[in-house]
């Protein structure tokens, strides 16, 4: 421990007043080994936080930028209505879209229009979370998938198909 | 059958090397995975969980890893010296072991009396000293031979650090040796026998207790572990003095560093904290079944965990090993059993104490620098040492006169 001698330019500073004595250095030497020690050890028969995840679960945050979702609305319908905003948001271009009208006979979406190709290609997706913000209906969110990997790279093209919530499925807050 | 009569004392001997030696060896390869499942906990991970159940095989797994990688020299690498370099680093760390005993008097095998050790040195502690310090050897041409930098340095280092707290690890003994009057190990435990004030043990740990640390903390130096484990630094030197070695060479510095611990904490046991005395009274007899609680208790655990908390073959193994280790728990209640399993069980439980704390320094302290180290081992660690040694032998002059 380093007391401050009090202050005098030229003043030629004895021991005992920069250092505390030996006693104290030891005293102090071994009560901060103690402390240490004792985190160490009750950090031992702590629960680990390691995540058994190939064999388990994980545990995700609920705002975790995974694998986007394309929601459906109360009606079973796409909420998505083919606008383009996402895509003009995203930073690294990958989402394609081709809006086509509805007609009376089909009807796809609440809006005009709705996305009849809509593909998200996941070797360029930064998941930056753009799209999910720039998004007037609430269409695409951000799930909790991550396991992305493929031995192909033409199959990190997710579909319209692949994204969207299943029809039978009421939407859910993902 | 001849044979073994003829030669009772030759086979009796080579048993006892044998026996040790498999229990050593496999001592070294369940302290490693001790090791990694302490560290592993203390930093909030599991440590090796996917080789059998609790990472059980994980010793195994590594051993035969060991052998089956590829055996690199490499290229301008003095071939005698680089070959030599592990065997005499291993080799030395297991004949340490040889000298010290691990319980009181003599147990009889085929007729001969033995004492529970190889071999019984009248200057045990001298000779362990000896061949302790022939170790450094193996570190300093492991690093010479390799021809590369990186175990060139870290050789250096590793032989610099290690001579210069041989110095401090032999003087802070030295007062024990003046207390117990004797090099034998024999008599040094006995030197500590008895009792203070009717129940705390004469050990030398309580007299003698800035020599154990000093002892302690050499200790740590000279085996090149955790706070003073720079030769090995990763961020420096990749892996120090066997940076060039693989395959079975690399094991054997690797059994020979743990092997290293083992004996440093046996000696410490002998010397400071009274081998294999028992702290508990003699006439407490139901201290004599305490071996026995401990095996069953963990038989009984490890049944509980195995059933209940595995899944597989882990379900079988488990309770299995639970049932072999209630068995020799009972085994060790037989009269002929109970009083020669004594010994042994409180100096492999104080052994077992100081490698915990091993272990548990290296997941606490942080590595020092380098000139730290030089600073702390001569400018503090040897001047106190000395002081003990001056004030025990004042003290053990006036005590004697």
């Amino acid at each position: 421990m380093l007391r401050r001698p009090p202050f005098a330019a030229n003043r030629p500073v004895c021991y005992s007043e920069i250092m505390s004595s030996p006693f104290t250095e030891v005293t102090e030497t071994f009560w901060t080994l103690a402390k240490g020690f004792n985190v160490t050890l009750r950090t031992m028969f702590r629960k680990p936080t390691t995540e058994p995840y190939p064999s388990g679960p994980v545990r995700f945050e609920a705002r975790y930028r995974g694998i986007h979702v394309l929601q459906r609305d109360e009606d079973g319908l796409e909420k998505c209505v083919g606008c383009f905003l996402c895509s003009a948001a995203c930073p690294a271009n990958c989402i394609y879209i081709e809006a086509a009208e509805n007609t009376a006979a089909k009807r796809i979406s609440a809006g005009d229009r709705y996305a009849s190709v809509y593909n998200i290609d996941y070797s360029r997706c930064i998941f930056c979370g753009y799209c999910v913000e720039a998004c007037p209906t609430d269409a695409i969110t951000h799930g909790h998938g991550f396991e992305l990997a493929p031995y192909n790279l033409n199959e990190l093209i997710y579909r319209k198909e692949k994204l969207l919530q299943p029809a039978t499925l009421k939407t859910t807050a993902v | 059958m001849e044979f073994v009569s003829h030669h009772a004392i030759l086979v009796v001997s080579v048993v006892k090397i044998a026996v040790l030696l498999f229990i050593v060896l496999t001592a070294l390869a369940y302290l490693t995975w001790f090791e990694r499942k302490v560290v592993a906990h203390i930093q909030s991970r599991l440590g090796p969980v996917f080789t059998g159940p609790h990472g059980l095989l994980q010793p195994l797994a590594d051993g035969l890893k060991f052998m089956f990688k590829e055996d690199v020299t490499p290229p301008g690498a003095d071939r005698f010296v680089y070959v030599l370099a592990p065997l005499l680093s291993f080799s030395l760390a297991i004949t340490a072991l040889a000298l010290i005993p691990f319980g009181p008097g003599t147990i009889s095998i085929l007729g001969q009396q033995k004492p529970l050790a190889i071999a019984h040195v009248s200057l045990g502690l001298l000779f362990l000293f000896a061949i302790t310090s022939i170790g450094v050897y193996g570190v300093a041409l492991a690093g010479w031979s390799s021809n590369s930098k990186y175990p060139l340095l870290g050789g250096l280092r590793s032989s610099a650090q290690m001579i210069s707290y041989e110095v401090s690890l032999t003087l802070s003994v030295v007062g024990v040796l003046l207390m117990a009057g004797s090099f034998d190990f024999d008599s040094i435990i006995q030197s500590q026998s008895g009792r203070w004030l009717g129940f705390i043990p004469r050990w030398n740990l309580i007299p003698q207790i800035v020599g154990f640390l000093c002892y302690f903390t050499a200790a740590l130096a000279e085996t090149n572990r955790a706070p003073f484990d720079l030769p090995e630094a990763e961020s420096e030197l990749v892996a120090g003095f066997h940076t060039e070695y693989s395959s079975f060479k690399f094991a054997m510095f690797f059994m020979a560093e743990y092997a290293n611990m083992i004996t440093v904490s046996c000696l410490a046991t002998v010397l400071f904290l009274g081998g294999w005395l028992s702290p508990l009274s003699s006439s407490w007899h139901w201290a004599w079944y305490l071996p026995s609680l401990l095996l069953i208790l963990g038989g009984l655990a490890t049944i509980v965990d195995g059933i209940w908390k595995m899944r597989g073959l882990a379900r079988v193994i488990l309770p299995f090993m639970g049932v072999v280790l209630i068995a020799v728990g009972l085994l060790c209640t037989r009269p002929g059993v109970i009083g020669v399993v004594q010994g042994p069980f409180w100096f492999l439980l104080k052994v077992f104490f100081l490698l915990f704390f091993y272990v548990w320094a290296r997941g606490t302290l942080p590595r020092l620098r380098y000139d730290q180290l030089m600073d702390f081992g001569w400018k503090l660690l040897l001047p106190v040492a000395l002081a003990n040694l001056v004030i025990t032998s004042l003290v053990v002059l006036l005590v004697n006169r």
